[in-house]
Order: structure tokens, then C-alpha cells, then sequence
């Protein structure tokens, strides 16, 4: 479990974001996890609309937030969006979207059973 | 400690958790967080809270951080608002437009504490000292504000209002370094002064005012130009520090003779405009500038240069010429001369050459410091009569006193006793309101006595402009070489009328051949040398005028309250 928790979050950024946002860690982690699904459906409508400039904007507006949350795997995937929306290049962003909402789900519930119980 | 202290700052960023972090963040450190989810939002928080230091998300819906960093600065204007941009932006393009919409750093994402910390630190020191030096140029406007008021005091505007004289002066010229002064003189006469201080600023100012002191005070008291000169001279170089001095310029009409005495120290030539032929001379620099040289040394050429009614004087600092257009080009010396070749009008001249070089510099760097002064040659009737009666003043002072001072050769080489003189006899309180007048008649017969009883020079010479410079040049020669002579005068007062007026005696006796005065005297309008301008006055103010002995000895008796009371009109007597 531990294994698979480390792959995916960065376990030294969770604990420092738990000593600085102390009684308010689980709304952080709420939080991110109510604007991922949002920023997931941006992404989505971008790909959908075939607008490589929002593609980028929302990709890297995820990216950020994963960063900050220590979703690693996430950040990079989302790297790789915003580098294809700034290129110009959609051709691969349907697929990159797709893995993107499955590293999510996997994110999401290492969080929940790890950080939320 | 500054890194201590507790700052309000502004999170903008339209991303929940984000926000929520670095608002934990912040707070940690011990500051005040508000907080914005767009653009728009933070540019009326900031309005709202004015924070020392911004934090702010490029990328956000109504408003990006982009647009609200550029309106932010603009409101802020000249104070510091440091504002970092929060993205992990990392194409050079959108980081450049991030500096380009003014802002001072970026901060990536994940967020690290102790690099924000740092970040917090560093540009709250750097806001502080944006402050200081806000404050210091605050500060600066103020002092400058009460030093012009001071040096305004000092250095009113005299009589530069006069109808014969044109200025263009910046109001606050005195920080740099120009001056410009223009008085009456008790005999009806004007100085007009123009002076360009090296430097700028405070030491400039500083230097001018005890010029201007020394300036109002010397005129009012009736002393010469080479006197005021060497008096400002002395002054300035004892006050100023060795790599700061005055380059100026002094002129003394004379509307009754219709001459100007004029010294040119260190500043660009002045035009003479004449105004019969509609052509110009030049009067070059031929002195030294003022606090340059020590009393000794300092030798001030004065030249006398006979004018003509509406002949007009043009003084300028180097200002003019060298105003530069946008490619760096002066505006020179020739530029300015051709302007007096256009057959323009005196009377458009002044404002003809402000326009040129206005439009010589249009686009150019502008620069405010044109100082340009024109003085006419007029009919001294034409002038506003400036000096103040007092009436009903309480009398008093010494009324019953004689004085006998007699200036032998080396005293007149030397020293010009008028002003002197002229505050003994206004002590006597029911003559002040008199001194031009009775300036005027001490120096008629002052001069009298020494260029034609002492120096033996003949006043014929005067009437011719050739002559007149031959009459100066032989005056000066005369009086430099002088070994024997002397000038006697005898001064008394008694009171009359219980103390109610008063009787001067005047007397002058000096060492010359004499003249026959019985001649004079029935041909009194032939005569337009000796007392040829000064005869008239003298009948007007004086109740008894006659000469002794050989013609060597004038007496003068004036009798007040009873002297005649307009100073403008004794003066237009004169011809």
C-alpha cells in the first residue's frame, strides 16, 4: 500500500501540508479534490471545442494545483497537455485527458482512505 | 527586525485549494491575508486594502493577472507595490509578459514556505526604501516650497513688472541657478541683474539670496553698479565653495542721460537692440564671473554705452542657446542672431524668440530653464513712479548738526561717498521721503565737482557718441592717475518751524580752476553740459543755488516740508 501511496504522492509534501494548514488539512484535500473534477471538465470541453490555447490554460491550471497537492505523476501528465496545447498539437490530447482522469481516480482514492479517513 | 513585522497581503488566484494553501502559508508567517478569486476582484481589493505586496495568479477568468497587475501599478502610480506572479509558466514569451505587465518576480508552484518567506522579506525591505525615497522626494518639494518662499522674500520681484521690461523666468529658476533682479535706483534710474549660479539646487539658492540682499539693499542706498558688483563679488566668494560661482550680467539705465552702464561676467554676449537703424550690437563678456575672484583682484569692466529711446536690452543665461531639440542639437548662438535678423518688431521680439526656441526643442527634452529679460530705454515719465511717500509720519531725528568732510585724492580714486552722505542726511526723518531727490542733486554735484572741478573734463565731449566713450575713457585715466585734489563738502541742518521742518545747507568746494559761472548763468539754455541737466532740479528743489569764489564753490539750500513732492516729475525735469 505504502508502495503504491509513495508512486503517486509525494508523502514528504503531505506531511508539511498537514503541519501548515493543521484543523484545515482535510478541507485542503476536499477542496482540491471538488476543483479536480471542475479543471477534469474544462480540460474535457477544450479538447472537445479542439481550442489547443484553452487546452493549455486549463492543463495548466491543473498542473499547478497537483503540484501543490504533491500529486506528481498528475503534474507531469498535466505538463505533457499544456506542452501539446501550446504546440498546437491535440492530436495525442484525447488520450492524455484520458489517462489524466484515471491517474485522478487513483489519486483521489489514495487521499481519501489515506489522508480523509 | 522588518522581517518581523505583520504586512497585509493580497492572494488572487481563481483556484480553491490553491488559494487556500498559500493563504496558510502567509498566515503562518505572521501576515494579514485577503484574499481575490479573479482578476477584477483583485484590482478592488487592492483598492479597498492598499497591501504591501501582491501575490497574484497569472492565469484567471474576468481580468487574467496580466491585465490586473498593469491596472494595479497604474493605480499605485509612484508608489512601490511589489507583486509576484504565481505560475509555473514556462515558455520565456509569457514570462516576459509577465514582467511586462509589472511584475517584479514569480513564485512557481508547488509553493515552498522558506523561498516565499524570503520572497516576503526581500520585497518588503524593498518597498520600505521605495518609501524612503518617496518620502525624501516629498520631503525635498517641501523645503523647496519654504526655501523659494524664503528666497521670494528675499528676492521679490523689485521692479521686473515695470512697463520697459520683458521676463521669462521659471518659477522655481532659483534651484537652477538662474536669478534675475531689476530695482529702481533713488536717482530714477534701474539696475536690472541677471545671474547663472554653476550647480543646481539648494547651493544655488543658497548663493542667491545674499546676492539679492546685497543687490535691493546696495540700490536703495544709492550705491554705484561697480560698488554693488564688487560687494556681491566679495560676498560670494567668501560663501561659496570654490567649484560653484555666479556668471551674470548687470545693466544701469540711465533714462535721463540715456545711458546704460553695462558688465557682462561669464554669461553668453548681450544684444543691444537698436532701434532707429533695426540692427543689434553685441556686448561680449569682459569680466570675470562673480565669486571667482578675491577682492583685490576682482575688476569689474564696465562699459558706457550711449541709447537711444525704445533701444532695447536682451540678457539671457546660457539657457537659449543651449536648448537642445530631440537629436541632441543646440539651438547656438546663431540661431539666436538670425532671430534678430527677421525685421521683426521690437516690441514682438521677446516672445519671437521664446516661440523659436520652443519649437526648436518641440519633442525635445523640455526644459524650463529659459531665463530671458528685456529692458527698454524709455522716457523716464513713462515709467510708474515707485517710490513710496510716507505722509503724516511723526518727525524726528538729529535737526540741528553740520558735517565737513573733506576727500582728498587718494579717497577719490578710490570711494564714492554718496551713499554714505546720503544716509547722514536721511537721518533727518522729514527728509527720507526725499532721497531720490535729494540723491540726484548730491550726485549732480558730486560729479560736478570731480569730473570737471578735479579731473578738469570738458562736458562738450558728451555730446557726441564718439565722444561720450572718449569722456568715460579720459574720466577713468584721469581719476586712476589722480595724486592732488580734493573735494570739500559741508553739510548742515537746522530746524524751522518747531522742529516741524528743517533747513539743509549744501555745500561743494573743490580743488579746481573754477568756471565763470556768470556766463553760465545768463546762458543757462545754451549751456548742456555743466549742470545742464542738473540746473532745472536744482531750481525746483532748492530755495537758494549759488556759486562762490571762482565758480569752484556751489551751495545749495533745501528747505522742507516744502520740497516739491512728485520724485517723477523733479525727474523729468532733468531735460
Amino acid at each position: 500500500m505504502s508502495e503504491e501511496l509513495s508512486a503517486h504522492l509525494d508523502l514528504d509534501a503531505l506531511e508539511m501540508l498537514k503541519e501548515i494548514m493543521e484543523d484545515e488539512f482535510s478541507l485542503l484535500i476536499n477542496t482540491f479534490l471538488n476543483d479536480a473534477v471542475e479543471r477534469i471538465e474544462q480540460i474535457n470541453a477544450a479538447i472537445n471545442a479542439k481550442n489547443s490555447e484553452d487546452i493549455r490554460r486549463a492543463a495548466h491550471s491543473f498542473k499547478g494545483s497537483s503540484a501543490n497537492i504533491g500529486a506528481h505523476v498528475l503534474q507531469g501528465l498535466c505538463l505533457v497537455l499544456e506542452d501539446a496545447g501550446h504546440n498546437g498539437d491535440t492530436s495525442l490530447a484525447p488520450e492524455m485527458a484520458k489517462r489524466i482522469e484515471q491517474e485522478f481516480k487513483i489519486i483521489s482514492q489514495l487521499l481519501k482512505s489515506n489522508y480523509l479517513a | 527586525m522588518t522581517e518581523q513585522k505583520s504586512l497585509k497581503i493580497l492572494i488572487a488566484d481563481d483556484n480553491d485549494s490553491d488559494r487556500m494553501l498559500l493563504s496558510a502559508i502567509v498566515k503562518k508567517e505572521g501576515h494579514e491575508v485577503i484574499e481575490a478569486i479573479n482578476g477584477a476582484e483583485a484590482v478592488s481589493q487592492y483598492v479597498k486594502h492598499s497591501p504591501s505586496l501582491i501575490l497574484l495568479d497569472a492565469l484567471m477568468p474576468i481580468k487574467d493577472g496580466f491585465e490586473a497587475a498593469q491596472e494595479i501599478k497604474q493605480i499605485a502610480g509612484n508608489q512601490f507595490i511589489p507583486i509576484i506572479f504565481l505560475t509555473s509558466l514556462q515558455d520565456a514569451k509569457s514570462l516576459a509578459r509577465c514582467l511586462d505587465s509589472g511584475g517584479d518576480d514569480f513564485l512557481s508552484k508547488p509553493y515552498n514556505r522558506s523561498i516565499l518567506k524570503a520572497k516576503i522579506n526581500a520585497f518588503y525591505r524593498m518597498r520600505m526604501m521605495n518609501q524612503m525615497i518617496q518620502e525624501h522626494a516629498q520631503q525635498m518639494v517641501v523645503e523647496q516650497k519654504v526655501a523659494k518662499k524664503i528666497f521670494d522674500n528675499v528676492a521679490h520681484l523689485g521692479c521686473l513688472d515695470s512697463d520697459n521690461i520683458q521676463y521669462s523666468l521659471s518659477p522655481l529658476s532659483v534651484f537652477n541657478g538662474d536669478i534675475v533682479l531689476a530695482e529702481r535706483k533713488p536717482d530714477g534710474g534701474m539696475y536690472i541683474f541677471i545671474g547663472d549660479f554653476t550647480g543646481h539646487g539648494l547651493p544655488a539658492a543658497i548663493g542667491a539670496m545674499p546676492l539679492a540682499e546685497i543687490f535691493y539693499g546696495m540700490t536703495k542706498k544709492g550705491f554705484s553698479i561697480h560698488e554693488i558688483l564688487t560687494e556681491i563679488n566679495t560676498k560670494l566668494t567668501r560663501i561659496l565653495p570654490v567649484q560653484f560661482f555666479c556668471c551674470a550680467a548687470m545693466v544701469d539705465l540711465d533714462f535721463v542721460e540715456k545711458t546704460a552702464r553695462i558688465f557682462v561676467g561669464g554669461l553668453p554676449a548681450l544684444y543691444l537692440w537698436r532701434e532707429k537703424s533695426k540692427t543689434f550690437d553685441k556686448i561680449d563678456s569682459s569680466s570675470v564671473p562673480l565669486g571667482v575672484m578675491s577682492r583685490e583682484n576682482f575688476k569689474p569692466d564696465i562699459q558706457d554705452i550711449p541709447m537711444y529711446d525704445n533701444d532695447r536690452i536682451f540678457l539671457w543665461s546660457d539657457g537659449i542657446i543651449e536648448s537642445r531639440a530631440k537629436d541632441g542639437e543646440m539651438f547656438g548662438e546663431e540661431r539666436l542672431e538670425n532671430l534678430f535678423n527677421q525685421g521683426k518688431h521690437q516690441d514682438e521680439l521677446f516672445n519671437f524668440i521664446l516661440d523659436n526656441v520652443d519649437q526648436f526643442m518641440l519633442g525635445g527634452e523640455r526644459d524650463d530653464d529659459i531665463t530671458l529679460v528685456s529692458a527698454q530705454m524709455v522716457d523716464i515719465e513713462s515709467l510708474s513712479d515707485d517710490v513710496v511717500v510716507e505722509k503724516n509720519k511723526e518727525l524726528g531725528g538729529p535737526l540741528e548738526w553740520s558735517l565737513h568732510y573733506e576727500l582728498q585724492s587718494q579717497s577719490l580714486r578710490v570711494f564714492n561717498p554718496l551713499p554714505l552722505v546720503l544716509q547722514i542726511v536721511t537721518e533727518v526723518d522729514g527728509l527720507k521721503n526725499f532721497s531720490g531727490q535729494l540723491y540726484t542733486l548730491l550726485a549732480e554735484l558730486y560729479s560736478n565737482a570731480l569730473e570737471h572741478g578735479v579731473l578738469g573734463l570738458d562736458s562738450n565731449l558728451k555730446t557726441s557718441g564718439e565722444g561720450f566713450a572718449k569722456y568715460y575713457s579720459l574720466r577713468k585715466e584721469r581719476l586712476d592717475s589722480l595724486t592732488t585734489g580734493f573735494i570739500r563738502v559741508i553739510l548742515s541742518h537746522e530746524p524751522l518751524n518747531d522742529g516741524k521742518g528743517g533747513r539743509l545747507r549744501i555745500s561743494f568746494e573743490d580743488s579746481g580752476p573754477g568756471f565763470n559761472f556768470q556766463k553760465m548763468l545768463k546762458n543757462e539754455h545754451k549751456i548742456d553740459g555743466y549742470c545742464g541737466r542738473g540746473l532745472p532740479l536744482i531750481r525746483t528743489i532748492c530755495e537758494e543755488f549759488y556759486y562762490e569764489g571762482v565758480g569752484n564753490k556751489v551751495n545749495a539750500v533745501v528747505v522742507w516740508p516744502n520740497i516739491v513732492e512728485n520724485p517723477k516729475k523733479m525727474a523729468g525735469n532733468y531735460e
